[in-house]
């Protein structure tokens, strides 16, 4: 996976803020995705492209249940999230339903990587090669479930 | 083990767990509401596009379903996926489905204990996070996402971690002007807004013994708040008489055994305790009342899961009695059974005669979705239990969280108050 980074460097950044309470009785996931981190960021559907990224501080997605958050921002085209840490809930919304990955990284590694810089992912290595300024980093390895979910393509598709 | 792992280790079939231990478990009762649900089923019109069936679900009464987050349906959106809801529920025989204006209905955790639609010992996953709430009664409650629960309405089982336990042991008599609601925002205060990320929160200590399930509901709603997993107390007597006023089912209460480990524990002195208020933007960021006492308000909201249960309206009513609010005030029982009883019991003439305006249960106001949402810049002193970024309505609207009482108090100055300064 190869793609541009998003970077919001904010701790906490909270489901009300990924897609406001408002949106939730909108189903349509196209739809969810023109206001994803609206609470944030306006322009932000506008700016992301397929495949990109984001880069963000700890205890993303923390708040609601709400699997609007990671639809929307899949939907929007951020494949994977690199967070020192994930709120539980976003984390296994986004790992079941098969939407994108939440990869957990170190804080140091949060603080390397800037904004517009373009990576590329090696789940199969644990490995992260940030292209722009030539450097590399590992990622929390996913757990043994985790990582059969996530080659099945969602909760849905796996069998025990 | 911990009353937690007891509760998992049973559910999956194992003598023991141990926390980290990833189990697939068995569910006892699954909720959804007007949100979650059309989630739910547009999760298997995805799956279905793929080709797949759903004929049947595996246990039609083990599922119960409300109406709450955009009811009285505030547009036709929201009209339209309770018709969706309803007409999916048919389909697949869910009787436990509480609709509004048709007698019991209300925020789905205030069901959970009203209803007596959870027991102690119970393994319950429901399509929103607040679903800790039910953990009072001595039952391990979790919030899921929409894909978990369609998992769920097919196999009957889901996969955890098992949970490190964190123990808050609650310690003294509590004041008069103290709830629940200030304990467990000092808590989250102390231990941050990820502080049981992943965990499980329990409460004991001698100050448990003394809160009604009302209280204790507030505790394990807000535990929600720290990132926590579950929140859990050890069903008792007073769990048991609450029950035994709503369901004649048997049920099998589990205990923690003497030498649970627990990787934390944390001793609070009740007696000395203050009213607490969490600032915009978060839950963490407290202060006592006293501190906050020259903030100005707009608005104060007396709702939600958290703060409109029978007990909050009681003592926000006592507050209130006979005297005039100086601000916007809303008042919305939390289930059309608390707005009976407290019909009953004199405490909307309070509210109304106070100047309050009294709605019907919803979510509505506390999400920001509809009936009471802030404009920019407004400022409202709330009994809800969330207060992100946009939360109650515009980005650049605030709210400040607190107890009933200190809501109450604020409500007749119409600045944030600690109810001790406006006592008679």
């Amino acid at each position: 996976m190869r793609g541009i980074v998003h970077k919001y460097k904010r701790a906490n950044i909270d489901t009300d803020v990924i897609i406001p309470g408002p949106y939730l009785k909108i189903h349509d996931h196209q739809e969810l995705a023109k206001h994803a981190m609206e609470g944030l960021d306006p322009q932000f559907s506008a700016k992301v492209g397929q495949g990109d990224f984001l880069v963000t501080g700890s205890n993303f997605g923390c708040g609601s249940s709400r699997e609007h958050a990671p639809i929307a921002l899949s939907y929007a085209g951020i494949k994977a999230i690199l967070a020192p840490s994930f709120a539980r809930i976003f984390y296994r919304n986004a790992v079941d339903g098969g939407y994108l990955l939440p990869i957990e990284i170190e804080e140091s590694t949060m603080d390397k990587i800037s904004d517009r810089d373009e990576i590329e992912i090696d789940i199969k290595h644990n490995k992260i090669v940030n292209l722009t300024i030539n450097e590399s980093y590992s990622m929390k390895p996913f757990p043994e479930l985790i990582a059969k979910i996530v080659e099945a393509g969602g909760l849905m598709n796996y069998k025990i | 083990m911990t009353i937690t792992e007891k509760i998992l280790a049973r559910a999956s079939s194992k003598p023991t767990v141990v926390p980290g231990d990833v189990i697939f478990t068995r569910i006892d009762k699954v909720m959804m509401h007007d949100v979650s649900g059309p989630g739910v089923i547009k999760v298997f019109n995805e799956w279905e596009k793929k080709g797949k069936t759903l004929e049947r679900i595996w246990d039609p009464n083990k599922v119960w379903v409300t109406e709450d987050h955009f009811v009285p349906a505030a547009d036709i959106v929201s009209a339209q996926n309770i018709i969706t809801l309803s007409n999916w529920t048919k389909k697949f025989g869910i009787k436990k489905h509480f609709k509004y204006g048709m007698g019991q209905y209300g925020i789905c955790h205030t069901l959970s204990h009203e209803e007596a639609l959870v027991l102690p010992g119970e393994v319950y996953v429901g399509g929103d996070s607040h679903t800790n709430t039910t953990g009072a009664l001595g039952a391990f409650a979790a919030g899921l996402g929409h894909t978990d629960i369609a998992y769920i309405l097919m196999n009957g089982q889901i996969w955890f971690k098992v949970p490190e336990t964190m123990m808050f042991k609650l310690m003294g008599k509590k004041p008069d002007y103290v709830m629940a609601k200030d304990i467990i925002l000092k808590i989250i205060g102390d231990v941050g807004t990820d502080g049981a990320n992943y965990k499980t929160m329990q409460f004991s200590g001698s100050a448990i013994k003394q809160l009604g399930m009302d209280e204790r509901l507030t505790l394990t709603n807000m535990t929600t708040e720290a990132g926590a997993k579950n929140g859990i107390i050890e069903p008792d007597a007073i769990t048991d008489a609450y029950l035994r006023k709503r369901t004649d089912t048997q049920y099998f209460p589990v205990q923690g055994d003497i030498d649970a480990e627990f990787s934390e524990t944390h001793t609070y002195e009740i007696d000395k305790l203050e009213p607490i208020v969490a600032k915009p933007f978060s839950p963490g960021n407290v202060s006592a009342a006293r501190e906050l006492q020259g903030v100005e308000i707009d608005k104060a909201y007396i709702g939600s899961c958290t703060g409109a249960k029978l007990q909050d309206l009681r003592l926000a009513a006592n507050v209130l009695k006979g005297k005039k609010v100086k601000i916007r005030t809303e008042v919305l029982p939390a289930a059309q059974s608390i707005f009976i009883e407290a019909m009953r019991e004199g405490l909307l003439n309070v509210f109304l005669e106070a100047g309050a305006v009294v709605g019907p249960p919803t979510c509505g106001a506390c999400c920001g979705a509809h009936m009471g949402v802030l404009g920019k810049n407004e400022i409202c002193v709330s009994t809800t239990n969330r207060n992100f970024p946009g939360r109650m309505g515009h980005v650049e609207s605030q709210t400040y969280l607190a107890s009933p009482i200190v809501v109450a108090a604020s409500a007749l100055t119409g600045k944030i108050t600690d109810p001790r300064d406006v006592a008679n």
